[in-house]
């Protein structure tokens, strides 16, 4: 299996080798023939206003779209998460996101970077001890529809959630060595939609 | 909010200059110009009172902005807003942090309030970017808890050599000390005046501990891809927007070649019609007193 990571702006470097550690082939995406070439997507923490800039710019707004409405697993961390919404407060004006995830998310809403912060957090799907999440100017839910699976959150707000083939998070399990959340993302829900054949 | 929560941790300096990379940050004097920005593809803008160029001009002491005119700007936009201290001016960088902004420069395009310290940044909460012409000063303003390094160049001139000449110092002074033995870190440690454990950590991982940009001199979207392909993270514009013809076009233009860095057909795409560049100094006809990059220490 290959998963691709968008790679247009962003912590890209650390998905990657976070990916390679869990076994799967990683590739950068930046065009429509290296999208076609991944079996899923990470869209990695970033600027969500650049990276949904330059996907359109560079004619993959629309590849991504249809691609995750196929079903095509994604997994979105920080930015990616806004980009994964199908609904997001705060953004700038005319800001698209490629949507799929029915949700809600609020931009920078835990407050600027003197907010941002790293805390433990219970993550439902991974065994072990909390996960050690750091949060940059990160976003999060602030409504979710039916068929969501909140699977962190903090005060009462969910930081990561599930919704068929879509994972997504507030912060940045790519910025710690806890490769747990990629694993899962790898082994629950990679792996489940290619026995299924998406 | 739970025991284990803990703000301005060192992976949380660090870790927003990584969500940075691949972006470009640019100068902005005001709103307009930081809507501009925005809508370009900026990954943040950096709030001062006159590009480099016109500081260049003007002479007089360069200080910190106005915290009015910083605060109109984080009120325009929602990308991060960075803003400059002076070198070794610790109460202009409290003020910055109590105003929320993302990120602070330390920077060499102020006039320097401290000729032999700079700030020590680990008391700080907000992280820092300092600029470094070489590997020993990167690794001297890290080790004063700088959590983001970008090369100096020169800035307000429009002339790139000088970036070229920190960025290609700073990864050969990486590649020698990744060549090593481990016995000949120590006199590499004295030759390069930074500490040891830093020397030998950069030695085992072949890369700085913290994201690298690069600054000064950048104008147009081949000057950026430049850097980039020299292994700058990112890169900083200064004068080279906003002193040009057509701002928006060549921040937009400018974006593109900084992800497209390899690709010279989206290169040459994004180079066409632009207007005029910033005019420019050449560096070489600035006298040394004058050049920015020397500050700092």
């Amino acid at each position: 299996m290959i998963v691709g990571v968008l790679a247009l702006q962003g912590d890209v470097r650390e998905h990657i080798s976070a990916l390679s550690d869990c076994g799967v082939g990683a590739l950068e995406v930046r065009t429509l023939s290296e999208l076609e070439s991944v079996q899923a997507l990470v869209i990695p923490g970033g600027e969500s206003t650049t990276i949904s800039k330059l996907a359109r710019a560079f004619d993959l707004f629309d590849g991504i779209q249809q691609r995750i409405k196929a079903g095509m697993p994604v997994f979105g961390s920080c930015a990616g998460l806004i980009l994964l919404a199908d609904r997001v407060l705060d953004a700038i004006v005319g800001q698209e996101s490629f949507g799929g995830l029915n949700v809600t998310a609020r931009r920078n809403a835990f407050g600027r970077q003197v907010d941002s912060f790293e805390s433990d957090i219970e993550f439902k799907g991974i065994t072990g001890p909390k996960f050690r999440a750091i949060f940059i100017r990160a976003p999060w839910i602030e409504e979710c529809s039916e068929g969501v699976e909140v699977l962190a959150q903090i005060d009462n707000h969910p930081v990561a959630v599930r919704s068929g083939n879509l994972l997504a998070t507030s912060f940045h399990p790519e910025l710690t060595r806890d490769n747990r959340i990629h694993r899962y993302f790898v082994e629950t829900i990679c792996n489940n939609a290619l026995r299924v054949g998406v | 909010m739970a025991e284990t929560h803990v703000t301005g941790t060192s992976r949380v300096k660090r870790g927003m200059a990584e969500m940075l990379k691949g972006g470009v940050i640019m100068d902005v004097v005001n709103s307009e110009q930081a809507k501009i920005a925005e809508d370009s593809g900026a990954v943040a803008v950096m709030a001062l009172e006159r590009v480099p160029a016109d500081i260049r001009a003007q002479g007089g002491v360069a200080r910190m902005s106005d915290p009015d005119m910083i605060a109109e700007i984080q009120a325009t936009v929602s990308i991060p807003v960075m803003a400059k201290a002076r070198i070794g001016h610790f109460v202009e960088a409290q003020i910055l942090q109590a105003i929320g902004v993302d990120y602070i420069d330390e920077s060499e395009v102020l006039t320097p309030a401290d000729y032999t310290h700079h700030i020590d940044k680990w008391n700080f909460t907000v992280p820092f970017v300092c600029g470094a012409t070489n590997l020993g000063e990167a690794l001297r303003r890290i080790n004063e808890g700088a959590a983001m390094i970008r090369s100096k160049g020169e800035a307000g001139t429009g002339d790139v050599s000088n970036a070229t000449t920190h960025m290609r110092s700073i990864s050969d002074e990486i590649r020698k000390l990744t060549s090593m033995r481990e016995d000949e870190l120590y006199v590499a440690a004295k030759d390069l005046q930074a500490p040891y454990d830093l020397v030998k950590e950069v030695a085992q991982t072949g890369k700085l501990p913290v994201v690298l940009f690069t600054a000064g001199g950048i104008a147009t979207p081949a000057d950026a891809a430049m850097m980039m392909q020299l292994g700058a993270d990112g890169v900083f514009v200064g004068s080279g927007i906003f002193k040009s013809g057509d701002p928006a076009k060549r921040a937009a233009a400018i974006v593109k070649s900084v992800t497209f860095y390899n690709d010279p057909k989206v290169i040459a795409e994004q180079s066409r019609g632009l207007g005029e560049a910033m005019v420019g100094i050449n560096v070489a006809d600035i006298p040394v007193p004058h050049r920015l990059a020397e500050r700092g220490w």
